[in-house]
């Protein structure tokens, strides 16, 4: 016999793994954000010692930390502009297009994503070496736009293939040229593919750590940063760049999501 | 489009009549077969330049000899592969075997959660995709660094599952060691499992989301028990999602080093680790060739044969 | 079959030995059409039977293998789509998603410089009778009204011709109805060519002035809608537009105007006029008679059936009833199964399946198509559309 109790569990299970699951991903999040109002005994930030919002309101008060966001910001920025261009072009051609080529250019497209970091981080840094580039800004962005190139061709891609290619040919018939049909009508219904992308790139640009490694020399992103003082006692203002990271990363999904179903709501 | 019946009409094509003409030739056919080339040329370059080529000179690297002050030369020393393997197989090892059981943890705990959000989540659905994706925007580093502070040894998590005699069970299993769980295997495999957690759920998440919700009722219509129905129609209708996630979970995992770096012991080093360390202090860089190119072939290898075995290659 | 261009000055669009090939696949065969300016043509016919290619390279949006467009007299077949007066109503209708509805009806004005474009949408979009509704996105509207803003949006250019690609068929029967008669109202208004696809003979009836019939890249026949259904040309226009019963018979001797014929030891006329095959006696010919036009008599009163009449014996194999009529299916020596609707008038409580039955039509119904045709070219056209 069942009791009623046993029924409900059974009927939920699916949702309490769910939420189980989703309390482990966003833990960690809530220990950041508690930590960043400690004001730990020691250099490590550990346990809990007392509140404190010191760290909040000197978050630049750590030597080199706030130099290292900004580094990492800008580098983010241009790797974003940069792979988007170019995977956003490579994406149009692979989507709309045959072409010989086209099957070994996917392939090339789909290695990167499919190579471990340290691989491709420590290959790109042993040429720069020989090459005798200085490792720096430049060698960190070109590492960057590379492999965030494919994850901007994949979603653009994506979007394109799934639209209605007589949206097009209705442009066309309403006297609009190649140019004017791109521009009114291609390039607005690809965006939401391409902000996806750029969004992506962002995130993986502004977060790498492995690549980054391999091809920055003595410069220090902010990434790089943080895995510095992990060995000397990481100061409390990296758990308030983290949390204000995460409300940020919330605030720009949520509104991604109203400008997205907007437009999904406008793709019948 | 119904060709036979086209083809079925009988006569031949009658010879066009005196008024045809022949189709004006195509306005811009050159130009057009020449604009997917122009749109590739520079991202096709840029992964040339700086993927493609450091490839191939990372293969000649790993057969050179020398050292650093003397320069390497190319001496076809192919022995860097067998040193490599014979001196760091333990961390191949461990580096498949910690990204694998990652891998399967991440597919028995995303999968409840891409389900729940795809089918439960009613009008909450959008706020837990935001929470599965917005992590994914802060930095893993302090992410990792927080399970640090999650798993320290006074800890009440720690003192929790010491209370209740679960780390005696995993101390049994070697997989803790006395009652600490930072640099122990089950860190690093729990903090493998939460990197890349959303790697999985979001492709799962994808391809469920695709189901149609009545292919349930069907089911239930035709005799099948929720749990068969699951069996028989969801799960193997979200296939193609497990397959993409177990790939961008397993890949990145098996070359990772930071959490083995933060929540391990020099005992749970993996071939990431040694790949960095040899490139980065030891400045070996033919060693970190050699160690980076069978890492790859391995990861080919394996992927190689799991896609062949889940039989979906529409992956790209 | 086709008819031939006439260098009339009137004709909206003349086409020119236009073909299209796909590698070893011909869409559409060299076709020579005129289509009159101000007329509702349609071009009827199964999928994949070259209709919608005809369309597209009328619009530019396909490249003919062969042959030329003419527009208003003018050859066109050079010019991509944006330079073609043409307008297209698309199947699915192809609305923007990203603009309003007046931005979408708009959109045609817009590319062509006119800035002031206010008072035209608005009056476009009241012929259209969705005036207050120009802020909306495509996705509120419904399947009709999306459909009336594709229409807006391809006539408020004033095109020569609008052509339309199976614009009816995403909405339900009684929209699609109501659609037909307004379609019909706003063409007789504004007075535009329009050319019209779709593979349902009854809105291509209901609609058109002038019908072609395309089976697999070519034009059957051509006519005004009651020519085609009164006088089919083949086999497949027979079946394909309404039912036809085909009975294969033996040419005995013409009289007269009539061809006398004889199928399964049953005699039967047929006005020569009406036989599009070239008979001589001892030839076989098909004798044609469409449901509608065959009244059915119970066996027992064979004797008040008039003399002169075509008939036929045979046994009711099935009988459904539908309102206005009753269909029966009839089993008969010259035919296994003829089709006959009865109308609801004074239903004859005999006629049952299995009562014997005398069939009977006047002779004057009865057309004649060649022999050496397949009998049952153009019977599933329809059914393969709708698993399509």
């Amino acid at each position: 016999m069942q009791t009623r109790p046993m029924r409900w569990l059974c009927r939920n299970i699916v949702v309490i793994a769910g939420v189980l699951a989703l309390g482990y991903l966003i833990l960690p999040n809530l220990v950041v954000l508690a930590f960043s109002f400690n004001k730990p005994k020691g250099r490590f930030n550990y346990t809990w010692n007392h509140f404190s919002t010191d760290a909040w309101q000197h978050p630049c008060g750590v030597a080199d930390m706030c130099g290292s966001l900004t580094l990492s910001l800008r580098l983010a920025v241009y790797a974003t502009l940069g792979a988007t261009v170019l995977g956003t072009m490579t994406a149009f051609a692979l989507a709309r297009y045959r072409f010989r080529g086209r099957a070994a250019t996917n392939l090339l497209i789909f290695l990167p994503m499919a190579m471990p970091e340290v691989v491709m981080g420590a290959s790109l840094g042993t040429l720069f070496l020989n090459m005798r580039i200085r490792f720096g800004f430049w060698t960190i962005l070109i590492a960057h736009i590379m492999f965030c190139m494919s994850f901007v061709v994949v979603a653009v891609k994506a979007r394109i293939m799934s639209m209605d290619p007589r949206l097009e040919q209705a442009a066309q018939d309403l006297y609009a040229t190649p140019a004017q049909t791109f521009l009114r009508i291609t390039l607005p219904l690809a965006a939401p593919g391409i902000a996806a992308g750029a969004l992506l790139s962002f995130a993986l640009s502004f977060d790498d750590y492995i690549i980054t490694s391999f091809n920055a020399g003595s410069t220090v992103t902010f990434p790089m940063f943080v895995w510095g003082s992990a060995q000397r006692g990481t100061p409390v203002q990296v758990n308030v760049i983290g949390t204000a990271m995460f409300a940020v990363a919330v605030l720009l999904v949520v509104a991604g999501q109203l400008v997205g179903g907007r437009r999904r709501g406008a793709r019948s | 489009m119904s060709a036979a019946t086209a083809q079925a009409a009988g006569p031949p094509p009658t010879a066009p009549g005196p008024g045809t003409a022949q189709a004006a030739p195509r306005r811009t056919a050159g130009r057009r077969r020449l604009t997917p080339y122009l749109l590739l040329l520079a991202g096709v370059a840029w992964l040339l330049v700086f993927f493609v080529a450091p490839m191939v000179y990372q293969a000649s690297t790993s057969v050179q000899t020398g050292s650093l002050d003397k320069g390497f030369k190319v001496t076809w020393h192919v022995a860097t592969y067998w040193d490599a393997l014979r001196e760091y197989w333990p961390h191949f090892l461990r580096s498949l075997l910690y990204s694998g059981i990652a891998t399967a943890a991440c597919l028995a705990i995303g999968y409840p959660l891409a389900y729940m959000i795809a089918f439960r989540a009613g009008r909450w659905r959008n706020v837990v995709l935001v929470l599965v994706i917005a992590p994914f925007f802060t930095s893993f580093l302090i992410r990792t660094l927080a399970w640090e502070t999650i798993l320290a040894d006074q800890g009440p998590v720690v003192r929790f599952l010491n209370r209740v005699h679960v780390l005696d069970v995993t101390a049994w299993l070697h997989v803790t060691q006395g009652d600490r769980v930072l640099a122990t295997p089950l860190a690093v495999v729990c903090g493998l499992t939460y990197n890349f957690l959303p790697f999985m759920i979001l492709p799962l998440y994808t391809s469920l989301e695709r189901i149609d919700g009545k292919l349930h009722e069907a089911a239930g219509d035709l005799y099948a028990t929720p749990f068969t129905t699951f069996r028989k129609v969801t799960f193997p209708l979200s296939l193609p999602g497990v397959v993409a996630g177990t790939l961008l979970t397993f890949i990145p995992a098996s070359g990772d080093y930071i959490n083995a770096e933060l929540l391990g012991s020099t005992n749970q080093k993996m071939i990431g680790n040694v790949i960095q360390s040899q490139f980065l202090r030891v400045l070996d860089y033919p060693t970190a060739a050699a160690l980076s190119f069978i890492l790859m072939a391995a990861i080919l290898a394996i992927v190689t044969v799991y896609i062949r075995r889940a039989g979906t290659e529409e992956l790209v | 079959m086709t008819t031939a261009p006439t260098a009339e000055p009137g004709d909206a669009v003349r086409l020119t030995g236009l073909s299209r090939t796909y590698g070893s696949f011909t869409a559409v065969h060299p076709l020579d059409l005129a289509v009159p300016a101000g007329s509702f043509f349609a071009l009827l016919g199964a999928s994949g039977c070259g209709k919608t290619t005809t369309l597209r390279m009328i619009a530019g949006l396909e490249e003919p293998t062969t042959g030329t467009v003419a527009l208003g007299g003018r050859d066109v077949t050079a010019l991509p789509p944006y330079k073609r007066p043409v307008n297209t109503v698309f199947q699915n209708y192809a609305l923007f998603p990203h603009l309003d509805i007046h931005e979408n009806v708009a959109f045609g004005l817009r590319r062509r410089g006119i800035k002031s474009v206010a008072k035209q949408v608005a009056e476009m979009l009241e012929l259209v009778q969705l005036g207050g509704l120009a802020r909306r996105k495509p996705h509120q509207l419904s399947g009709g009204q999306q459909q009336r803003v594709a229409v807006a949006r391809a006539l408020i250019n004033k095109p020569e011709v609008l052509l339309l690609d199976e614009p009816l068929g995403a909405l339900d029967l009684k929209l699609r109805r109501q659609m037909q008669l307004e379609l019909k109202r706003i063409q007789t208004e504004v007075g535009i060519t329009f050319i019209h696809v779709t593979h349902d003979q009854e809105e291509a009836m209901t609609m058109a002035d002038t019908v072609a019939v395309m089976n697999a890249g070519r034009v059957e026949q051509l006519g005004a809608p009651a020519d085609l259904y009164e006088n089919p040309g083949s086999t497949f226009v027979a079946n394909f537009l309404g039912t036809s019963n085909l009975i294969e018979a033996e040419v005995t001797g013409t009289s007269g105007g009539d061809i006398q014929l004889v199928a399964a030891g049953q005699r039967l006329t047929l006005p020569a006029a009406r036989c599009a095959a070239e008979v001589a006696a001892g030839g076989r010919v098909l004798a044609g008679i469409r449901p509608e036009k065959v009244a059915l008599t119970h066996r027992d009163d064979e004797d008040s059936v008039a003399e002169g009449r075509n008939r036929v014996p045979g046994r009711i194999v099935d009988s459904s009833y539908i309102g206005v009529s009753t269909q029966y299916v009839i089993d008969s020596p010259v035919c296994p199964e003829l089709e006959v609707f009865v109308p609801n008038v004074e239903r004859d409580g005999r006629l049952v399946p299995g009562a014997p039955v005398v069939l009977h039509w006047n002779p004057a119904h009865t057309f004649g198509l060649d022999a050496a045709q397949d009998i049952d070219a153009g019977i599933d056209a329809d059914a393969e559309e709708a698993a399509a």
